[in-house]
């Protein structure tokens, strides 16, 4: 199935608008979190807000999936000249051989949630797009129209890995003939559905999430797109970003608490390194799921540390974006592929020092190094795993 | 390009169908099909602190699910799953919205676990102690085919058998009236690479539009009423045993072309 070319990325949150500003902010350590203005959230959280989306609006024959997670999608298609590799890739393959994957975990539902205000006295909604906004199809139905491609069309929503899952089911697509190319990635955006679920868990961190900090409070939720295109690779990619690999599992433990020791974030992860070929010292930097909370953190350290020991620097770059949820696989895609081109290990933002109980190497401040290839961790509820290898081309 | 699976067991739950092996003489139309409501059972395969916090969605799915992984023969742990879904657990969802807009606003852990779309997979996960990977869909009206087309598209790229699920009830009010869908229903098939018990079927993604089967009024009539019933024209092509080949809708431009092997 790998490896893949990634003939484009592109990623869109609270961090930055598009890759160099995504890149920026990292290189020079400024993140995208602020105390949260948005009406009927909880009390005293900070959050990723891209608020450069909310004026945006999708071209007038596709109007009628105007949502906050469409405006968001279509701002972050509009960065990196990902619109024309689009079509130079539809020239070449045909845009039925072209499929669309994409992972989101609420779609439009805060169009719901507004409708929601707004009923009538015998409890009606008022009317508005359901099946183009709330529905979970209503994302990658956008994107395919948006591009102007006819392949199948996948929506992905297995909670907080939708976005990195999306890579690996697009691969299969491609291994197994159906396509010769895809559009990957994910959305999701800001909802109280999500903002005050957090808040039933008591995971929301009081101010800007920092983790793997020793006194880590937990998560601020934050909002992103990120795209990529994927297709097989040739012999004249070399050299240059693809899919290496990519894993998952399943921990059949719990709902909403990862397993304690981490086994099934390890079998993701050894899954990504063994469909790449790959082994642990290959990997230059880890970037963590990282969520900011307690129990994610120490298992992720655990797994981790029992694949790599304390060989490898490892991070989180949520402290940057926040958790944006089924869009952060492919946000840290995203910046996966800008720490290998840029040669750069973010080191956790607002962390002064690691938890001293971890075990693995997280870093805290930046370095340059030479990167070629990235491990990207994924977990979600539900006890859903995915791990990608992003990285250089052989 | 051409998917190639064998179906090797199948699991269904549907007004009129009580399993598969209960439903299979109707579908072929060999026994009188008698629309009757849906008895969804508990899972018994979750501990019961795990079954009590299951709606009805979940439920139908790991139904559906037992029934065909038993009939394949195939270890539950060893199989990696595809479940797919267009409306989700939609009682949860109506649930929390109603709370955020209450006076106090709060809604319940719990509930908001179970909110989300592969609270499924992750119970199914949880009752057959599985780590095998798994992927949770939507996909609105085009569910049943976008599933089986992606469930296929595993076993051919990865040459081993998928559990794919397929589960749909309807939504509570106020969002019914957004989104109709008049009566549970849930499908599933083991998928293998090889010919299975139920022959091989044939994938083909087309672009373009097609026409669905023919189906008996009745069954018409469900398959109108929820998106997972749309997988008929191929279930009763399965129940008959014999060579079919049919057209399964993906969104209004293209179309999956399924032809059934015995």
């Amino acid at each position: 199935m790998f490896p893949l070319a990634i003939r484009a990325i592109t990623a869109t949150s609270a961090m930055g608008t598009g890759r160099a500003a995504t890149a920026a902010a990292l290189r020079d350590r400024r993140g995208g979190l602020a105390p949260c203005d948005l009406a009927g959230m909880p009390g005293g959280v900070w959050i990723g807000r891209v608020r450069d989306a909310e004026a945006v609006e999708p071209p007038a024959p596709l109007a009628a999936f105007a949502c906050r997670n469409t405006r968001l999608a279509e701002l972050a298609l509009r960065q990196d000249g990902f619109l024309a590799a689009v079509e130079a890739a539809r020239a070449r393959h045909g845009a039925a051989r072209i499929a669309v994957v994409l992972g989101t975990s609420t779609s439009g539902i805060e169009e719901t949630e507004r409708a929601w205000a707004r009923r009538g006295p015998d409890g009606a909604l008022p009317a508005y797009d359901f099946e183009r906004t709330h529905d979970l199809h209503a994302l990658p139905r956008y994107v395919r129209a948006r591009l102007r491609l006819s392949g199948p069309c996948v929506s992905i929503s297995t909670a907080c890995t939708s976005g990195a899952r999306a890579f690996l089911d697009a691969a299969a697509m491609i291994a197994a003939g159906l396509v010769d190319a895809a559009v990957v990635g994910g959305a999701d955006t800001l909802c109280r559905l999500t903002l005050h679920g957090f808040g039933s868990l008591e995971l929301l961190a009081k101010g800007p999430t920092r983790p793997c900090a020793e006194d880590r409070d937990g998560i601020s939720i934050g909002e992103a797109a990120a795209f990529a295109l994927l297709e097989r690779a040739g012999p004249g990619d070399a050299g240059g970003i693809g899919l290496l690999g990519a894993g998952a599992s399943s921990d059949g433990h719990h709902m909403s608490s990862p397993h304690p020791d981490g086994h099934g974030a390890v079998a993701a992860m050894r899954g990504a390194l063994d469909s790449a070929g790959l082994r642990p010292e290959a990997i230059g930097y880890v970037n963590m799921h990282g969520t900011g909370t307690r129990a994610n953190d120490a298992m992720e350290d655990r797994a981790i540390a029992a694949l790599f020991g304390a060989a490898v620097p490892c991070s989180s770059t949520k402290g940057w974006s926040g958790h944006t949820l089924g869009a952060s696989g492919a946000l840290e895609a995203a910046i996966a592929a800008i720490c290998v081109e840029d040669g750069l290990v973010p080191g956790c933002l607002g962390v002064d020092r690691p938890d001293p109980a971890f075990a693995s190497g997280i870093a805290v401040a930046n370095r340059a190094a030479r990167i070629d290839r990235v491990l990207s961790n994924s977990f979600g509820f539900g006890g859903s795993n995915c791990a990608l290898v992003i990285g250089r081309l052989p | 390009m051409t998917l190639s699976v064998g179906v090797a067991g199948i699991g269904l739950l549907g007004p009129g169908f009580a399993g598969w092996a209960a439903a299979r003489a109707a579908l072929a139309g060999a026994a009188p099909f008698e629309p009757a409501p849906v008895a969804i059972p508990p899972p018994a395969l979750l501990p019961p602190t795990e079954r009590r916090r299951t709606g009805p969605s979940v439920r139908l799915a790991i139904a559906v699910a037992t029934e065909a992984v038993q009939e394949s023969g195939i270890p539950p742990e060893e199989l990696d799953t595809v479940f797919a879904s267009s409306n989700g657990e939609g009682q949860v969802i109506a649930g929390i919205l109603e709370a955020l807009h209450a006076a106090d606003g709060a809604i319940s852990p719990t509930q908001f676990h179970n909110s989300v779309h592969n609270a499924a997979a992750g119970y199914w996960g949880i009752a057959v102690g599985s780590s095998r990977p798994s992927v949770s869909l939507g996909g609105h009206d085009q569910v049943f085919a976008t599933g089986l087309m992606q469930a296929a598209v595993q076993v051919v790229a990865g040459g081993a058998p998928v559990l794919f699920v397929a589960h749909d009830v309807p939504l509570p009010p106020p969002l019914d009236a957004m989104r109709a869908t008049a009566a549970p229903f849930a499908a599933a098939l083991v998928l293998t690479p090889q010919r299975g018990a139920h022959g091989l079927l044939r994938l083909a993604y087309h672009a373009g539009t097609a026409e669905e089967p023919p189906l008996p009024e009745a069954m018409a009539a469900l398959r109108a009423a929820n998106p997972v019933a749309r997988a008929l024209p191929l279930l009763a092509a399965l129940a008959r045993g014999q060579a079919a080949s049919l057209c399964l809708a993906l969104l209004e431009d293209s179309h999956l072309a399924v032809e059934a092997a015995p």
